[in-house]
């Protein structure tokens, strides 16, 4: 067991909640224009937060290189999300405000994130919605040409301002267009299909990085006063995930491993509604948007006669009547019903599952079904339109007139992978990986445990705690990269106008790129015998299987275990097709994987550490009678920062006790 | 089913490159063309060959990044879809299926089927965004209503993912799809159109600079656009760009 | 470079060149339409060969035959160049392709050169016969008080006037002769050879092709699009000037081969 030492100083700014974002950006220093030329900031990652930032960073005239692995910033992964962003615009009049945002935030993450962060999150939420409109990002809006909202899981106002399925693409293409108009003005290098592969660290303070040009293999050095982190989540140490193919936990790897805390890496969120798996062919998970669930009601068949004859195809969802069906977010929770937080919704699926009632060929899928929603809308849309007495027909007809204009583009998607009409039968969903709450660990500032070095974005544990509320990732990049970091940072370059430029001669630029040389044609060299993907795949296994929806001590010091013994064989026997010097894919992977298959293993002893149930950490050995999370707050009320020292079962735990002044601390209940 | 592949491997920008043939077994319908890919590039390695370099990344069709002309069509045959969207299910055993990069001028090939679109990027770096600063003092979200006939346009128009279909397909290799999907989402709002005029311009004259060809109308970048971009942004950008030159003052 | 030859030199101010001088050579397909008409007339040829004397001296319409003339070239060059421009812009084709889009719009370069060859071998047969060949001149008499055409006489070979258009006006019989070059009948001659025909038949279904596209493409390019008025220019692009017009064309020398 790691033995816990110094307690971290996040730097929380004194004085009343609501005052401190406002006293703080009063009282911090300020870099003047003419001094802001002088000096570099490297960005990594384009996308909601890594893209914010970087634009913003230049805007205010700081110098801005910005790297993505992707051959184009616009094609970071934050494009995926659908559903919507969260803001406390309160246009709907229905109660929501900027405490009631902050306090749905700290309830969804089960009490396990930073009051002052989350707080000082909601109330520059509203400003994203401003900026973005300002920015041309094509918000959904009604017939008066006023902005549209729709609820998500976990609240009870409707606060989610969305573009369609599409959210997540329009508004990184809005944070892409601010990127564009400095790249134009020459304050943003651009730095596509580059990979950054460790940290620079000059004197205590983070000076640059090493990074691998894609297309040509070459290793390059780059200086900066600061380095940014917003390289997205590490949910694809599961191997299948939402995420991207490329999404990595490098960049934030790379930094734990020169003096980052990685803080509370067991916390992951399960979505509930992806479409299943069909088959160990499978590259990756696709998710269909919780937006569903406004719309959608889930449900098994009750009886497990019925359960199994559908998996062998003698029943059709459709022929069960109502008395047959167990809608059991309904049942188990009256008050959300569908609309229950991702963590909770996700478990109560597993249990469904695990307990038969299972509806596709593996088990593993539940029923997402729009019947009812089609008839009630159908049925609307007959009055509107004065239509007496309509047939059956007619009403399913209209009514999925409406569904497909909320979700079209979804069903469309959701056909063309599973080859099944979800206006006809109900769609088919199980849980899968899709967003990390745990993170790089920050304080109030953004800055990691090494200076100079942030961490944005997904990338950093900061505002979810154990769960992330629907439609809030968004809000948490953009409010980072646009009105955080860019205060945030200043403060601490004020110190550096009179560093001059970074020189990347310095031995500490060599020492760093030599070991990346190293390790890359350690792989090109290694004739072993099995693929990268071989071992992604056994991580993934024992990831999902130990460490996934619910966890037990028994099995996570398994999983530690093997881990540990896929790694040293992969050390040993991984092939790595092609060289050095040119595009190589296969090399690509193999880094990545090797940050990995070194996460997984933290990933697993935190869990193992972390004695309670909270948000998407589940203990079974620490569930109530009826099966809902047991949380522990005298005791586990901390954030797990750890500290890298060689094996990652020799890491360091460092807590920072969390204070609940604003909040009282209370069980979660959705009932 | 059992497949005859036939792909196109160049080593590097300066190979000349050819079409190698590869026999594929066992692969199921429920596998998204992609994963044929990456089954394909197992096997490869497996023989240790060097797997087939493709450009992939979200594999739900929003990013973009997937880019293969297969069979003849960017994207395959599947209508409205990106390649890593597209099944297997729409092929038959014993088909012979040809993957070739996007080809285009202004889109070179890298590798095998990786091409280097960063023209896209460069043609919006010449105007496509509005001037604002991400400063957080602008106006209120909702104190310009939008007219939500024009706010769906510019959505419809915004849906671009820039993969480079539409010059893959296109028997010029013209990007005026792509160019005035960018130009039309910020005409359509009030708050590009400020700018709108400079933008057509600008846009315009770097698409020119990458090597395009000339629209000729075919239509042909609309039926192949995965996400349905409609040929009425074409028409759009021409006349913004046509009343953009007749009246600045420059 | 002015705003001018800036905005026509990028690749929308070339294709708008193009649409301009199309749109226009399809305005004056109508015009000449309009006067091939008069062949059907049985009337010897009075009024097409009066109709054609018209044409090749009204100050205004000579003026626009040179604009004319200038369009039919410019369109012609200006186009092989944009598709040379348009092969360039992909220097390795693919191994396989579909080729969405109609066939009509992937092919307007060689439909245009077919139809420029026609109207190069169509001038020879009329306009340069007319103008510097050796017709044939004909004198029509024609009733003052009726209009009727009551003689019709072809003159011998020899007889040449100063003028396109002899009047002369016999009072005591009231009758008016007007003596002009026979086109007419050179039309007759042409289109008894059946090989010529079918060129021009054949010519005029290209020409349907290249109208398919070329004439709606046109409004397209000048960003004349609209949902309310498209379904409009479609139904003319395809019923008036890819069928009808062609078609109306293709008549004239199939009537005479058969009459």
């Amino acid at each position: 067991m790691a033995k816990s030492s110094v307690k971290l100083d996040a730097k929380i700014p004194e004085g009343p909640i609501a005052n401190k974002w406002t006293s703080y950006k009063d009282h911090i220093d300020l870099v003047n224009p003419a001094n802001k030329r002088n000096i570099d900031v490297i960005v990594v990652g384009t996308g909601l937060a890594g893209g914010s930032a970087a634009a913003t960073l230049a805007e205010l005239g700081y110098n801005v290189k910005a790297f993505c692995y992707q051959d184009s910033p616009r094609r970071a992964h934050s494009i995926a999300a659908q559903g919507g962003i969260n803001a406390a615009k309160n246009y709907q009049g229905d109660g929501d405000s900027t405490y009631r945002l902050f306090y749905d935030t700290v309830k969804g993450g089960d009490y396990r994130s930073r009051e002052a962060n989350v707080y000082r999150l909601a109330e520059v939420s509203a400003n994203i919605i401003d900026q973005c409109v300002a920015q041309g990002v094509p918000f959904a809006r009604d017939y008066g040409g006023l902005l549209d909202n729709r609820s998500f899981g976990g609240v009870l106002v409707s606060r989610t301002f969305y573009a369609k399925g599409q959210t997540g693409q329009q508004l990184l293409l809005g944070a892409y267009s601010a990127m564009n108009r400095q790249i134009a003005r020459g304050k943003i290098e651009m730095y596509n299909r580059h990979e950054m592969l460790d940290i620079v660290i000059v004197d205590g303070k983070a000076r640059g990085i090493i990074a691998r040009n894609l297309v040509t293999g070459e290793i390059e050095r780059h200086s900066a006063h600061a380095v940014v982190i917003g390289s997205g989540g590490y949910g694809n140490v599961y191997f299948l995930s939402t995420n991207a193919m490329g999404s990595n936990v490098t960049a934030a790897w790379k930094i734990h491993k020169k003096g980052a805390y990685f803080a509370n890496p067991c916390f992951t969120q399960i979505h509930p509604t992806c479409i299943p798996r069909s088959g160990d062919y499978q590259s990756k998970l696709t998710l269909m948007s919780e937006s569903l669930r406004n719309d959608g009601r889930i449900w098994v068949p009750k009886k497990l006669e019925d359960a199994q004859a559908i998996r062998e195809g003698k029943l059709k969802p459709t022929q069960l009547s109502e008395e047959d069906r167990d809608y059991y977010l309904e049942r188990r929770y009256p008050a959300f019903g569908n609309l229950v937080p991702r963590d909770v919704a996700s478990r109560a699926a597993k249990e469904r599952c695990d307990a038969g009632f299972g509806v596709n060929k593996t088990g593993e899928a539940v029923y997402l079904d729009f019947k009812s929603a089609i008839e009630r809308y159908g049925k609307e849309q007959a009055k509107i339109h004065g239509i007496q007495d309509p047939s059956q027909e007619k009403i399913l007809e209209l009514g999925e007139e409406v569904v497909a204009n909320k979700y079209g583009n979804l069903f469309q998607m959701y056909e063309k992978i599973v080859d099944e009409n979800p206006y006809k039968t109900p769609m088919m969903i199980y849980p899968a990986t899709h967003y990390t709450m745990g993170g790089i660990w920050v304080d109030y500032n953004l800055m990691t445990t090494i200076p100079g070095c942030y961490a944005i974005g997904e990338a950093n544990f900061s505002d979810h705690g154990a769960n992330r509320l629907g439609a809030s990732a968004l809000m948490q990049g953009l409010a980072d990269g646009y009105f955080v970091l860019p205060y945030t940072i200043g403060d601490y370059l004020s110190s550096d106008i009179r560093t001059g430029k970074i020189s990347t001669d310095l031995p500490e630029f060599e020492e760093a790129e030599k070991s990346v040389r190293e390790q890359l044609s350690f792989f090109v060299n290694n004739k072993g015998s099995h693929s990268v993907d071989y071992y992604h795949k056994k991580l993934g296994k024992v990831m999902w299987d130990k460490v996934g929806m619910s966890r037990n001590a028994e099995g996570l010091k398994e999983a530690m275990a093997e881990i540990k013994a896929i790694r040293e064989d992969f050390w040993k026997n991984v092939s790595v097709p092609g060289g050095m010097d040119e595009m190589n894919p296969e090399l690509e992977k193999a880094s990545r994987v090797a940050d990995f298959l070194e996460l997984g293993e933290l990933f697993a002893k935190d869990a193992l550490e972390r004695n309670e149930s909270c948000g998407g950490h589940f203990r079974e050995e620490y569930q109530t009678e009826d099966g809902e999370a047991l949380r522990d707050d005298k005791n586990y009320a901390y954030v797990a920062a750890w500290e890298y020292k060689g094996e990652p079962s020799e890491a360091v735990l460092h807590k920072e006790d969390l204070e609940f002044k604003d909040i009282e601390l209370k069980t979660r209940s959705y009932k | 089913m059992d497949l005859k592949l036939k792909v196109w491997r160049q080593k590097n920008a300066e190979d000349k490159g050819g079409l190698v043939e590869y026999q594929l077994n066992d692969i199921e319908g429920h596998m998204s063309f992609l994963e044929m890919m990456d089954i394909l590039n197992e096997q490869l390695i497996s023989e240790g060959q060097e797997p087939v370099s493709f450009d992939h990344d979200c594999r739900e069709g929003i990013c973009g990044a997937c880019s293969m002309h297969i069979n003849g069509e960017p994207h395959g045959p599947d209508a409205g879809t990106t390649t890593c969207q597209l099944h297997m299910r729409k092929f038959n055993d014993g088909d012979t299926i040809f993957i070739e990069p996007f080809r285009a001028k202004a889109f070179p090939v890298i590798k095998d089927l990786v091409v280097d679109r960063s023209a896209f990027d460069r043609i919006q770096h010449a105007g496509g965004y509005i001037s604002v600063n991400t400063s957080g003092n602008t106006q209120d979200a909702n104190s310009i209503p939008v007219p939500k006939v024009n706010a769906d346009k510019a959505f419809d128009a915004a849906t671009c993912i820039g993969c480079g279909a539409c010059v893959a397909a296109c028997k010029n290799a013209s990007a005026m799809l792509f160019v005035s999907a960018k130009v039309s989402q910020f005409a359509l709002l009030p708050q590009g159109e400020v700018e709108a005029k400079d933008r057509a311009l600008n846009m315009v004259k770097q698409m020119d600079a990458e090597g395009f060809g000339n629209c000729t109308n075919t239509g042909a970048c609309e039926a192949e656009c995965p996400k349905g971009i409609s040929l009425e942004n074409i028409a759009r950008l021409n006349r913004e760009y046509l009343s953009a030159s007749v009246t600045t003052d420059h | 470079m002015s705003w001018l030859t800036k905005t026509l030199s990028s690749s929308i101010g070339k294709k708008v060149l193009m649409a301009i001088t199309g749109l226009f050579l399809c305005s004056f397909l109508i015009i000449h339409l309009m006067g091939n008409l008069q062949l059907f007339k049985d009337d010897g040829g009075y009024a097409f060969n009066t109709y054609t004397v018209f044409m090749t001296t009204n100050p205004l319409i000579k003026t626009v035959s040179y604009v004319l003339y200038f369009s039919i070239l410019f369109h012609a060059v200006w186009g092989i160049y944009l598709e040379y421009q348009n092969k360039k812009a992909r220097p390795q084709g693919y191994a396989m392709s579909k080729n969405q889009g109609s066939l009509a719009s992937r092919n307007m370069a060689i439909l245009g050169t077919i139809i420029f060859v026609y109207i190069a071998v169509h001038l020879g047969d009329f306009w340069y016969e007319y103008k510097f060949g050796h017709l044939p001149y004909v004198t029509y008499t024609e009733s003052l008080s009726t209009g009727e055409v009551t003689a019709i006489e072809t003159l011998p070979d020899s007889y040449t006037q100063e003028v396109k258009m002899l009047e002369t006006f016999n009072e005591a019989e009231g009758t008016k002769s007007i003596t002009v070059k026979d086109l007419y009948v050179e039309a007759e001659e042409a289109f008894s050879k059946p090989l010529l025909v079918i060129f021009y038949v054949i010519s005029m279904v290209v020409l349907g092709f290249h109208l398919l596209h070329g004439f709606q493409s046109g409004f397209q390019t000048l960003g004349l699009n609209h949902p309310k008025y498209n379904p409009l220019i479609k139904k003319v692009g395809i019923w008036v000037f890819a069928i009808l017009i062609p078609f109306a064309f293709a008549v004239i020398p199939v009537y005479f081969l058969i009459k």
